[in-house]
């Protein structure tokens, strides 16, 4: 009984949609297997403890080689979405609907919720100073379960030892 | 297969000590292996999270994840963390007699 927790840090640089959500999982996924979990949200990844901007994570399909036509069921093979369809306004509203739609289809919660239930797991998420000075944030602008915001050499202090995933 | 004698039953059970049988589990295993695992007592809220984990994974064929043990139950994922400390849903499978849930959420 006396081995020591295995510890997970994960640093969320991001803020579309998609890559919101592999921190999330993972880090759902440690909680449940007894390890314990921190979360740093810097730059864009500070979107996914911000309340103005949780709920309106985007996926944009511009520039975006992986999304196939053959995703929303039609007979392309391998075509990706033109380009120059891409650019259309609306597009990139398309796009994030699609993307809920086939995140909850898996029974994956929205990011909200799921922020929810990694700080409710005992997950200690962390904002990273530096951006929330450059954003002009403060505190007051991040859901509940956000613990502080820290300095990246506090994090640094804080998973010692811990298994570091960047995202 | 290996076995191990839990609470005076010789039963068959995988490299991680999960039961490979569901059927020869009975409370005096639960509360043995929960003992094992750290939880002194089961209280009624834990028997109540492991009799929903049994009935889910027989008609599911796996041990339920998480959130379908917190959707599933009504209990808050933050009491089922302080219930089944350090991984709830694979130790309440444990526990339940049952294999490791399968999903991610």
């Amino acid at each position: 009984m006396a081995e020591e927790t295995r510890k997970m840090a994960f640093i969320c640089s991001k803020g579309d949609l998609d890559m919101a959500y592999p921190a999330l999982i993972m880090g759902w996924a440690a909680l449940g297997n007894g390890i314990d979990v921190t979360i740093f949200f810097t730059f864009w990844g500070l979107d996914l403890i911000t309340k103005k901007r949780i709920n309106r994570l985007e996926l944009s399909p511009v520039g975006n080689t992986s999304m196939k036509m053959s995703m929303m069921g039609f007979p392309t093979g391998n075509l990706g979405i033109p380009n120059w369809m891409a650019i259309l306004p609306g597009m990139t509203a398309f796009t994030t609907w699609f993307m809920k739609k086939k995140i909850a289809e898996v029974g994956a919660p929205p990011v909200s919720e799921y922020i929810q239930m990694l700080a409710d797991a005992g997950a200690k998420l962390y904002g990273c100073k530096m951006t929330v000075d450059m954003m002009g944030l403060s505190e007051n602008d991040f859901v509940d379960g956000v613990e502080a915001v820290v300095t990246a050499g506090d994090f640094m202090d804080m998973t010692e030892g811990a298994q570091i995933i960047f995202i | 297969m290996a076995t191990e004698v839990i609470a005076g039953v010789e039963v068959p059970v995988n490299e991680e000590g999960f039961l490979v049988d569901p059927s020869v589990w009975n409370r005096e295993i639960a509360e043995e292996i929960a003992r094992r695992e750290g939880i002194p007592e089961l209280t009624e809220v834990h028997w109540k999270i492991i009799e929903f984990c049994r009935a889910s994974a027989s008609e599911n064929g796996a041990a339920p994840t998480l959130r379908e043990i917190t959707t599933g139950t009504g209990i808050s994922t933050k009491e089922l963390f302080s219930l089944f400390p350090k991984g709830p849903a694979k130790k309440v499978a444990k526990i339940a007699g049952l294999g490791k849930p399968e999903g991610c959420v």
